[in-house]
């Protein structure tokens, strides 16, 4: 690879294969970096023999495929306009996913990640879709949900960059490259919703608009469809991704492809011989739709540009317009400025440590309002608990209160028991005196055996005698007697 | 194919219908590995082309320094390096002009082009490098200078409306000659590279060459070797930075054989074998440069401009530079250095060194 050694002269930039034109042609070519540098001063010096660093390129490159390339695609369009089939074709595989349903109650974005690995070349694929988008009843807020996916990547990758330890290099990136929005192909004109949510996108993506399942309109429709669409993106002012006409080697193509803006374009996943070859096509009763024919939809076109001739491009134009503008505005809103050149630098550190001291103090506040609430707990259960100590207290004294009464009560009747017993007993005696004196003659064994028959008890009578009246038991006229007697 | 989780994880990932105070980053699901080559050809290998194009537009930056004694011959191999004149000779200077008191930085850029690459070169030389009698901290300048280039493009890169690109003035390569006397390394030598093996990638080169046998040479590169391991200096390619096997082999070989690198430089052409290639001629001899036979120039040119020249780039931006960055966003403890909001002097770039993480 003994490359063209030429002397450059300072304010020219040349084209890159062509030999020397030392005119001044500074109009040409669109002045590359290195050519502003060099207007600042620099000398070019012309190479006596091949030194060897024209495989920079190559260098980069390789450094670049053993990390890895990342891709990602938003699908924007409502339910049913064939988003996950078109992606099914565009990378000739099959996605995961059951069809969405109308029935979902807002936008949402559904997301899947792959790795396609082609040659030596690793691509870390991922495509989102959104989901219900167009099925509400009230659309205004569709978009939003789009929107602030969006933005929550940028947010992402510029958390990582303000980051002090950072490791951008290895950073997946996962900031949305292209937008395919999918228009209904009603063949009259685009809906509000979706000048609405392209206007909203325009800023912050790079959107193609694609014209969906165009199997439905015929050519000419097809051709008015467009131009209709064109102009009305045009007039309401939505910015759409011009495919880079700087470069010569890719400036015819993507000249004319910018004119086909937007793609009609149909997916099929089912493939059927047509002449002789294996295709993906679509059967109809009146005939086969073929995908790749370019004369039957544009969905080559639509491959080419996105894949095969621009990918970079909507990468770097993601990273330097897309991205540096969401940066701009969130760090300004934030409170950043770059004022005048004394306070540029670091007045992003002051400013963040100032938020960082008010977050810290923020965060102090919560901790005491939490350990004050935590204390006021306390104090109520505590209450609480005196509460019921207090009542089971009284109550255990109410009890106890009652139990001595009956205490008290038991006691008093045991009295009156013993009372009565110490009476009875008495009488008892009384009565065995007299006994013993009116019948001697019964003799002492009557005596004894009635004094035995006395210590079983009998139930005492009322006063009056009662001669063996009180018990069935042999000899008791005798107790009648004494207890007449003692009562 | 991926395992489609059903609404269940499309709600824990996405942002929904109820906006939240700060929209939390979408996590990709796990990525499912598909080889493409079975479903037909789809064309993502020519992002390869389309980078390439890219960047052969915009064109790349190298900043490389030459450090080293006066009279080793640094502008000359500068010369030889890139075939051109790039760096003026010291004997070309006015005689009178003497020896500068204190090392001077100059910075001179020149634009090559080869193959339709343009690269912005530019060589940053050091005259005053350990040439007065006491060389204490003759080294910090050069510190200096490297971290001064880490701050401006810290200070682009702060920017609210930033460039597009960044002009990149940052230190690629240090070329850190070795004066030949056959021992050992030099104190002198020992402390530079200490102190700046940290914050550049430095590349050892043994001066003047053609003054060693071929025994000197090879004792002489193995001392040098292991003085440099025993003081712990790390010089490029360092070897924590290797990051897959098939580097470490090739990054090894390069650390323990060729390195550091006995160059001769010249830029006079002679007559060998009937083909005009760059020597110097002596009584005994033409002593070609560009043959390994003589010198290891041709490696050293190899390893520097053929196959090492990006990742040069890249190990300064993605390690060096951002080793810089943090120290100085945690140093400041993110108070401003200087002119903030409060107006107070911005006090200098640092010159020594503070400890770095590692």
């Amino acid at each position: 690879m003994i490359g063209t050694c030429s002397a450059v002269s300072c304010a020219v930039a040349p084209v890159a294969a062509a030999p020397v034109a030392a005119l001044a042609d500074a109009g040409a070519m669109a002045a590359t970096d290195i050519a502003r540098q060099v207007g600042e001063g620099c000398r070019t010096v012309p190479l006596a023999g091949h030194v060897g660093f024209d495989s920079l390129p190559d260098q980069l490159v390789n450094k670049s495929v053993s990390q890895g390339f990342s891709f990602n695609i938003l699908c924007v369009g409502e339910t049913g306009l064939g988003k996950s089939t078109l992606m099914d074709t565009l990378f000739n595989t099959k996605f995961e996913g059951e069809p969405a349903t109308h029935t979902q109650p807002g936008v949402q974005l559904r997301s899947n990640t792959y790795d396609l690995q082609e040659s030596n070349v690793g691509l870390k694929l991922t495509i989102v879709s959104t989901v219900g988008f167009g099925d509400q009843i009230n659309k205004e807020d569709s978009y939003k949900p789009i929107v602030e996916f969006i933005d929550a990547q940028f947010e992402a990758y510029l958390q990582e960059e303000l980051k002090i330890r950072r490791v951008l290099h290895a950073y997946h990136d996962s900031r949305i490259h292209a937008c395919l929005y999918f228009i209904a192909p009603t063949g009259h004109s685009l809906k509000s919703l979706d000048l609405v949510t392209m206007k909203k996108l325009d800023s912050k993506v790079n959107i193609i608009p694609i014209i969906a399942k165009s199997d439905a309109i015929s050519k000419s429709e097809l051709t008015k469809f467009k131009i209709k669409i064109t102009s009305e993106l045009v007039s309401n002012g939505v910015q759409i991704y011009q495919f880079p006409t700087d470069d010569e080697s890719v400036a015819e193509i993507n000249g004319t492809m910018n004119a086909h803006l937007p793609f009609a374009v149909i997916g099929s996943t089912e493939e059927l011989k047509i002449g002789n070859k294996m295709m993906k096509a679509r059967q109809y009763p009146w005939g086969t739709v073929q995908v790749e024919n370019e004369a039957h939809c544009d969905f080559v076109k639509l491959r080419e540009m996105l894949i095969r001739v621009n990918m970079e491009d909507l990468r770097e134009q993601t990273h330097s317009r897309h991205y540096e503008l969401y940066r701009r505005c969130k760090l300004e809103e934030m409170g950043f400025k770059d004022t005048d050149p004394d306070s540029k630098p670091f007045s992003l550190q002051e400013t963040y440590e100032a938020k960082r001291n008010e977050f810290l103090g923020e965060l102090q506040k919560k901790e005491e309002e939490m350990r004050q609430m935590f204390v006021q707990r306390v104090k109520e259960k505590e209450a609480e608990l005196k509460e019921a100590e207090k009542e089971l207290h009284e109550k255990f004294d109410r009890l106890k209160k009652l139990h001595q009464d009956e205490k008290k009560k038991l006691e008093d009747k045991k009295k009156c028991l013993d009372d009565e017993v110490n009476a009875f007993k008495q009488r008892k005696t009384a009565a065995e005196l007299l006994q013993s004196q009116g019948s001697q003659a019964g003799g002492s064994q009557t005596l004894k055996r009635d004094k035995e028959k006395k210590k079983a008890p009998h139930h005492p009578t009322q006063a009056g005698s009662v001669a063996g009246s009180c018990c069935k038991l042999p000899n008791c006229m005798v107790k009648g007697a004494m207890f007449s007697g003692l009562l | 194919m991926s395992k489609g989780l059903p609404e269940a994880r499309t709600d824990a990932a996405m942002s929904e219908l109820v906006p939240e105070p700060r929209p939390k980053p979408a996590v990709p699901m796990k990525p499912v590995s598909i080889n493409s080559s079975l479903l037909g050809y789809i064309g993502i290998d020519t992002i390869i082309e389309q980078m390439r194009k890219k960047t052969m537009k915009t064109g790349f930056d190298f900043n490389i320094m030459v450090v080293g004694q006066s009279g080793l011959g640094k502008s000359t191999l500068v010369n030889t390096l890139f075939k051109s004149q790039v760096s003026r000779k010291a004997s070309s200077w006015n005689r009178e002009e003497k020896i500068p008191k204190t090392v001077e930085i100059k910075a001179i850029g020149h634009v090559i082009e080869e193959g339709g690459v343009k690269m912005k070169l530019t060589v940053i030389d050091t005259p005053g490098f350990g040439d007065q009698i006491n060389n204490e901290n003759c080294w910090e300048p050069i510190e200096k200078y490297i971290n001064e280039q880490y701050e401006k493009f810290l200070k682009e890169e702060v920017n609210i409306a930033r460039k597009k690109r960044i002009p990149d003035t940052r230190v690629h390569c240090c070329l850190y000659f070795i004066s030949p006397t056959g021992h050992s390394l030099r104190p002198l030598d020992l402390e530079f590279m200490r102190h700046l093996s940290k914050v550049v990638n430095i590349i050892p080169v043994i001066a003047k060459a053609d003054t060693m046998t071929l025994e000197e040479k090879s004792e002489f590169k193995q001392r040098v070797r292991k003085e440099l391991e025993v003081n712990g200096i790390e010089f490029y390619p360092q070897k924590e930075f290797d990051e897959d096997l098939e580097d470490k082999t090739e990054n090894d070989k390069i650390r323990q054989e060729s390195m550091p690198f006995a160059v001769v430089g010249s830029d006079k052409e002679y007559q060998v074998n009937g083909k005009r290639v760059l020597g110097r001629k002596t009584p005994w001899g033409i002593i070609e440069v560009e043959n390994l036979n003589h010198c290891e120039f041709a490696l050293l040119r190899d390893f520097v401009i053929r196959t090492h020249l990006q990742d040069l780039k890249e190990v300064t931006h993605n390690i060096h530079y951002e080793t810089y960055r943090a120290k100085r966003l945690n140093d400041n403890g993110g108070l401003p250095p200087g002119e903030g909001l409060l107006g107070t002097v911005l006090p200098p770039v640092p010159a020594t060194p503070c400890p770095t993480a590692e």
